[in-house]
């Protein structure tokens, strides 16, 4: 009995050593939405490339598509904009921008300088499509499947790899089922 | 580089200069006002995710502490408020999240804890006291060697 308590630190070390190992490489930041597998929720609000239009959830019927959160003011979403350029001209991906926060004269003169890679872009200046989706920091990009429900959100910049990796098999997921 | 720094360094003043003006909200009573504050400091800011949102100066954190407040002027109960916001950012956004199969051993540890060091003090209360009884610490042999001892220390002391 002695003899064993003698081993208990080392235990209790190796206990406690696996649970934080566990942790190692996960970033706490990434945090899964509370929205995958719900759909996209009501909202109606303008187009930013059409003043006059109004969009809705019916937007995300038909296909899978990417919903991209995006702002002028959002250093990373000019870091990930040439790789959504990539991906709506290479890989024919329809894009749906949600321009988060913004303003419609700088937004559409950046996309202007930049290029646009979406398919439409919905224009939420207060946030409020934002909020009701979770987004809670620029850029955050959901895949929905074809009947307007969201399956994965990925929050920070998209590029190659991300694609690739994450956002693709998600995807290819989705289509089969749809 | 200079243009992105410029654009860094006015992304980051616009930052600081809205963070300061922060909304005030009216109540009609003193409780609903701490109804308010507590809810603000049990919901989680998932941006700056060690503060509460009553503290985060985030923009996610003042759309959240509006929402709450909108939801109160509606008439909803604090569940229904925290229910709705979890429904958007997920339960992370609970300091005191639902006991739960997943949530168990997160509330069970403080208990296990407590439990485990009550075990320790009286294992070694009771050891202790054991050994107390039944083994006195010297002999009556023993104790006639330490009289002897000290007498003679002392007259060699005195000497």
């Amino acid at each position: 009995m002695k003899r064993f308590l003698l081993f208990l630190p080392l235990l209790v070390a190796i206990v406690v050593g696996a649970f934080l190992f566990a942790g190692i490489g996960k970033d706490p930041t990434k945090l899964d939405s509370a929205l995958v597998g719900k759909p996209v929720p009501v909202f109606g609000l303008k187009s930013l490339k059409q003043p006059e239009a109004t969009l809705d959830e019916g937007l995300f019927q038909g296909e899978v598509t990417l919903l991209n959160v995006w702002g002028t003011w959002c250093p990373a979403c000019r870091d990930e904009h040439a790789d959504l350029m990539w991906l709506a001209q290479e890989r024919k991906v329809p894009i749906i921008g949600l321009n988060y926060k913004d303003s419609r004269d700088e937004a559409l003169v950046w996309l202007d300088r930049l290029g646009d890679p979406y398919r439409t872009v919905i224009y939420d200046p207060k946030g409020t499509l934002g909020f009701d989706l979770g987004v809670y920091g620029a850029p955050e990009t959901f895949v929905i499947d074809a009947s307007g429900v969201v399956r994965y959100r990925h929050v920070g910049v998209v590029n190659r790899e991300v694609w690739e990796q994450i956002l693709l098999p998600v995807i290819s997921k989705a289509r089969e089922n749809g | 580089m200079l243009r992105i720094m410029c654009f860094l360094l006015a992304v980051f003043a616009s930052g600081i200069s809205s963070a300061d003006v922060s909304a005030v909200y009216g109540f009609d009573t003193r409780s609903e006002e701490q109804r308010y504050q507590n809810l603000i400091a049990e919901l989680r800011c998932p941006k700056c995710q060690n503060q509460n949102i009553a503290d985060s100066n985030s923009p996610i954190s003042k759309d959240m502490r509006n929402a709450v407040y909108q939801m109160m002027q509606e008439g909803a109960s604090n569940d229904k408020i925290v229910e709705s916001l979890v429904g958007r950012f997920g339960e992370f956004v609970k300091y005191k999240p639902d006991l739960d199969s997943r949530t168990f051993v997160l509330w069970a540890t403080p208990a296990i804890a407590v439990l485990g060091g009550l075990l320790v003090v009286v294992g070694v209360v009771v050891r202790s006291r054991r050994a107390g009884t039944a083994a006195p610490a010297l002999s009556a042999d023993e104790q006639a060697r330490i009289e002897k001892m000290l007498a003679e220390k002392d007259r060699n002391g005195k000497a």
